[in-house]
């Protein structure tokens, strides 16, 4: 195996994406060669170690690790369950890499990792993710695309005339995560954005592409039901019209949380010189509003009850706290007051927490996750109210949150489901006890970054080039609703259209290629045994050694083929990318 | 070496590989789940139905288009026209009005969801959004009890046009809609390779596949095998000819509408007559909080009227409307009142639906509204119990139990009762 890599002739874009010298991989792999035993026991026959953790270990960990851990195992005793067994290491790590940057490990990386023989090496993995300047864009660009379709959606800035400009959007993003600016901070900037949406425009904020197609039409209505849905966990959208039978909150409500967006507009901004006004961008500006009664000392809103009876509505939070009802906004900026009464609301912590919380384990402490309403069952309510506190304790450091997600014992467990756990299986409509780690699939997203890593592309342009690429590879998965909401959903969900894109998509016809240059060319120009190459082939996909069956169908291939070394690479990589065992998060 | 992978003499790689798909089934079926527990065996008897859904995203306002109130507070602009069937209807759908007599209206439809995203969920499956279940939809449900009679379908038995329907729920991925534009092209279908060469790729991938499933790592997984399975008879059938819409004559398309919708129930047709069970036709823009009116007259109305009527003129004529039901609905309808822009907002207390062909008699209007059509007048009817009619039109035993592998028994339609009216 040592062989192929030292005698490989590979262009030296192949390995720009990281920027370990050859000889260090060389290095790596003799080791594995010589000691191929960590290899091995990524194998799945392995006896799996006890979930019990030693106590030494434990002792560097946060102690909220430790109350997950408490809080899990009085809940599998409760529920008359055992946990599986912790994963195997090498599993587990592919696993945190694709939650916290976004994509699965390099052969490398996974080396890197098996070479580390101390116990603390998954601290020691999270924290390099975390922390290490090398990581920063990776881990910046993943928490971007995530946050990127949950503030504008997968379509958001695509439509024809949208005030959005998407990239804005990520650049705004990017720039948080990359700084790790504290959640907090982060909510208060997009809630109250002002400037305008385009990177390069003068007062530029991409932070103000969140709001600025949901201030202008209907009131404002849109922006009402997204911020409380994505910030605090309240849907209210309901309430627009009249009261809900299941949901505490009231049509009242609606309108007063509304009121708090009624100085916001985005103004067009167009192409100059143009004739047609076709819009450039847009800037989202706070101006003073004077009600709907004409009254700007004290602007009121209306609206209709079903009955036809009009009520009057001012701006006041969730939970009844009221604001100056001048609607001069150098009197009182309507924004800039419910971020701040945003800041004190319990359920600010609450949303998040649920959000990271099921961002890592599959599902949060409620389905849906950003309905924390009181007519919405809670799972291990003290544990969920404990860790939102934490969070707020620990000045919202999204960083200190996802270690103590990926440390505790519900992420460390196997996803390998035992006789004593099968009827923990939430996707049955069993409330989910996080017993074992539920088997999900990769997102786009995800499976674009991991080809781009497992392939060693040599994908050519700026971050913006490359990101502008992976939206229109991602635009044929989107399918809109017919409504004004904008509801969207996707088809990379497991359904036929994405298995017809990884047999035959054009990424896929670039990931197997045998051209010159490409990785698979590479290796076939390379000595070494077949075996050696399959089995660098799987590490690289799956991040384990081939099985005998696999080596065995590889030389049948082979055979097939007529001993034509790319054709049959090219075959087993196919294979490997189409299997669940690649495209599952598992 | 190869030669045991290689199709047997005699046999054509297209039935080769439904066996390999049969042998790779057997491995797995101790993970299966949502197994369908059917009761009545009558129900085993050859059903050659299908059903089309016409769905209207966004909620469209049945006030305006089936049960008109002219000349009232709330009735807004439009008039009401005769119809060749029992009833009346909106004078700008003079196409669907010479169709009537195939089709029924119910007015007393009443609900209790006006979210659009619990109404589409409640309206596609007969339950309201549950924190702990999936339910599957019309179209999962449907085809799951009606594939499994048309053991010749090649083809995805729940097609989706231009939109994106529900999910399958808890009968898993392999029962998911396959999506596809109204144009009928399917991305990415073309394999470009050397016949032998797809079936050993096939079989390198089910090593790999297979292994990872006997690890019992979650039913999802299993899923994904029978998706891979669907997807490999996709690629060699020679029935996805059905999704050839553009192969029409330009006469049928200029008939049906040369807009998405329009090739979308052409597209619906050339599939029921290929045999899929179940197709849903997607048409938005119905979510008309302002300027209703206009929008209604000189947009929606036109597109749905010219697409719906060529579709019951077509499946008729082609002596297909008798197997086949179709049902019009969105996930809600809008509010009587027409509010200060000119629009309606949600509504769902007091709406209509349609339905018409397979067992359905046609040209009556079952239930009413008030005179201001903010409620029902008589019985009530619900989601449930327009799944149970449709489920009755198309010989599915309302007795059918999906229970999950928890052992909840789960009766199909949510035992919705049957609306006797529709049926003569």
């Amino acid at each position: 195996m040592a062989r192929i890599i030292q005698k490989r002739n590979l262009p030296p874009s192949a390995f720009t994406f990281r920027s370990v010298a050859v000889v260090v991989i060389v290095a790596v792999l003799t080791l594995l060669i010589s000691a191929p035993n960590e290899w091995v026991r990524a194998a799945d026959d392995e006896p799996v170690k006890s979930a019990v953790r030693k106590d030494s270990k434990r002792a560097k960990l946060p102690v909220q690790v430790g109350k997950i851990d408490a809080s899990m195992v009085s809940s599998w005793a409760d529920n008359h369950i055992k946990p599986s067994p912790h994963e195997d290491d090498v599993k587990w790590c592919r696993r945190v890499f694709l939650d916290v940057i976004g994509r699965i490990p390099s052969y490398d990386e996974f080396a890197e990792f098996a070479k580390d023989k101390s116990s603390d090496r998954k601290l020691t993995l999270v924290n390099r993710l975390l922390g290490e300047d090398r990581y920063t864009e990776e881990y910046a660009n993943h928490w971007s695309s995530v946050w990127t379709n949950i503030l504008i959606g997968r379509n958001g800035g695509m439509e024809n005339r949208s005030l959005i400009n998407r990239a804005g959007m990520q650049k705004y993003l990017r720039d948080c995560f990359a700084l790790n600016k504290p959640y907090n901070d982060m909510v208060i900037e997009l809630v109250t954005a002002t400037g305008t949406t385009k990177p390069g425009t003068e007062g530029f904020n991409g932070a103000t592409n969140f709001l600025a197609m949901k201030v202008n039409e209907e009131n404002g209505t849109q922006a009402t039901a997204a911020v409380s849905r994505i910030f605090l966990g309240l849907q209210v959208q309901c309430t627009q019209c009249h009261n809900h039978p299941f949901n505490q909150w009231k049509q009242q409500k609606f309108w007063e949380f509304n009121a708090f967006f009624r100085q916001s507009r985005a103004l067009r901004k167009y192409v100059a010189g143009s004739t047609g006004r076709d819009v450039d961008h847009a800037e989202v500006v706070n101006q003073d509003f004077s009600g709907e009664g004409r009254r700007p000392e004290q602007a009121e809103i209306y609206y209709q009850l079903r009955n036809g009876l009009t009520k009057v509505a001012y701006p006041a939070f969730v939970d009844g706290t009221e604001i100056g009802k001048s609607g001069y906004v150098s009197q009182v900026n309507r924004r800039d007051e419910l971020g701040k009464l945003m800041m004190e609301s319990p359920f600010l912590d609450k949303a998040i927490v649920n959000r990271m919380w099921a961002h890592f384990l599959g599902y949060g402490f409620t389905k849906p996750i950003d309905d924390l309403g009181p007519h919405n069952p809670t799972s291990q309510p003290e544990l969920f109210e404990e860790l939102s506190s934490d969070f707020r304790a620990a000045s919202y450091d999204l960083k200190q949150l996802i270690v103590w997600i990926t440390m505790s014992q519900p992420y460390l467990l196997s996803s390998k489901i035992t006789k004593d756990n099968v009827s923990d299986e939430p996707s049955l409509g069993e409330s989910p006890k996080f017993s074992h780690f539920y088997t999900r699939q990769m997102n786009a997203e995800q499976l674009f970054q991991s080809l781009a890593v497992a392939t060693q592309a040599n994908r050519k342009g700026s971050l913006e080039e490359q990101q502008k690429k992976r939206e229109d590879w991602m635009r044929q998965f989107v399918v809109a609703f017919g409504t004004d909401e904008g509801d969207e959903t996707t088809t990379f969900n497991g359904s036929i259209p994405q298995s017809l894109m990884l047999f035959n998509g054009d990424l896929i016809r670039e990931a197997i290629s045998i051209e010159a240059g490409s990785w698979l060319h590479a290796m076939v120009q390379n000595k070494g045994t077949v075996s050696e190459k399959i089995q660098y082939l799987t590490i690289a996909g799956l991040g384990r050694k081939p099985r005998p069956e696999e080596v065995n169908v590889a030389q049948q291939l082979m055979a097939a083929r007529k001993n034509d070394v790319g054709g049959m690479l090219q075959d087993m990589w196919w294979a490997i990318l189409n299997s669940n065992e690649f495209i599952f998060n598992h | 070496m190869w030669s045991r992978f290689a199709p047997p003499a005699g046999m054509d790689r297209r039935h080769f590989l439904s066996h390999m798909a049969g042998a790779s089934a057997l491995l797995g079926s101790s993970m299966s789940l949502g197994h369908s527990l059917r009761v009545h065996a009558e129900t085993l008897k050859k059903n050659h139905k299908s059903c089309i859904l016409l769905w209207m995203g966004g909620g469209p306002s049945s006030m305006d288009i089936w049960d008109l109130k002219p000349g009232t507070d709330n009735g807004g602009p439009f008039k009401a026209i005769s119809t060749s069937g029992d009833l009346q209807i909106c004078e700008h759908m003079p196409l669907m009005a010479k169709q009537m007599h195939h089709m029924s209206i119910i007015r007393s439809m009443s609900t209790r969801e006006a979210d659009h995203n619990r109404g589409r969920y409640y309206m596609h499956t007969g339950y309201v959004p549950d924190a702990n279940v999936d339910y599957p939809s019309y179209g999962a449900v449907m085809s799951h009890e009606l594939a499994s009679q048309r053991p010749e379908l090649e083809i995805p038995p729940f097609v989706s046009i231009g939109g994106a329907s529900e999910g399958p729920g808890f009968l898993g991925m392999s029962w998911a809609p396959f999506s596809v534009s109204s144009t009928g092209r399917i991305r990415n279908l073309e394999m470009k390779l050397e016949n032998d060469r797809l079936t050993q790729r096939r079989i390198a991938l089910e090593t790999i596949e297979n292994s990872f499933i006997a690890q019992k790592r979650g039913s999802v997984l299993e899923d994904h095998r029978k998706v891979l399975g669907k997807t490999f008879d996709l690629l060699t059938s020679v029935q996805m000819k059905a999704f050839d819409v553009e192969k029409e004559p330009e006469e049928a398309k200029e008939r049906y509408g040369k807009n998405g919708f329009g090739q979308g129930c052409l597209l619906a047709r050339r599939l029921v007559e290929a045999g899929v069970p179940f197709a849903e036709v997607d048409l938005g823009g119905w979510d008309n909080h302002q300027g209703i009116f206009r929008t209604l007259e000189n947009d929606r109305l036109p597109v749905l009227d010219k697409a719906m009527s060529a579709l019951v003129e077509d499946l008729s004529q082609r002596g297909l409307l008798e197997d086949t039901c179709l049902v019009w609905m969105g996930e809600f309808a809008r509010t009587p009142r027409i509010n200060a822009d000119a629009g309606r907002d949600h509504w769902a207390r007091a709406w209509s639906v349609v339905v018409g062909g397979g067992g359905f008699q046609g040209g009556k209007a079952v239930g009413a509204t008030s005179t201001d059509g903010t409620e029902v007048v008589g019985e009530p009817y619900s989601s449930e119990d327009l799944m149970a009619s449709v489920c009755h039109a198309l010989g599915i035993s309302l007795e059918t139990t999906f229970t999950s592998r928890n052992g909840r028994p789960m009766k199909i339609a949510n035992s919705g009762k049957v609306i006797k009216d529709l049926f003569g």
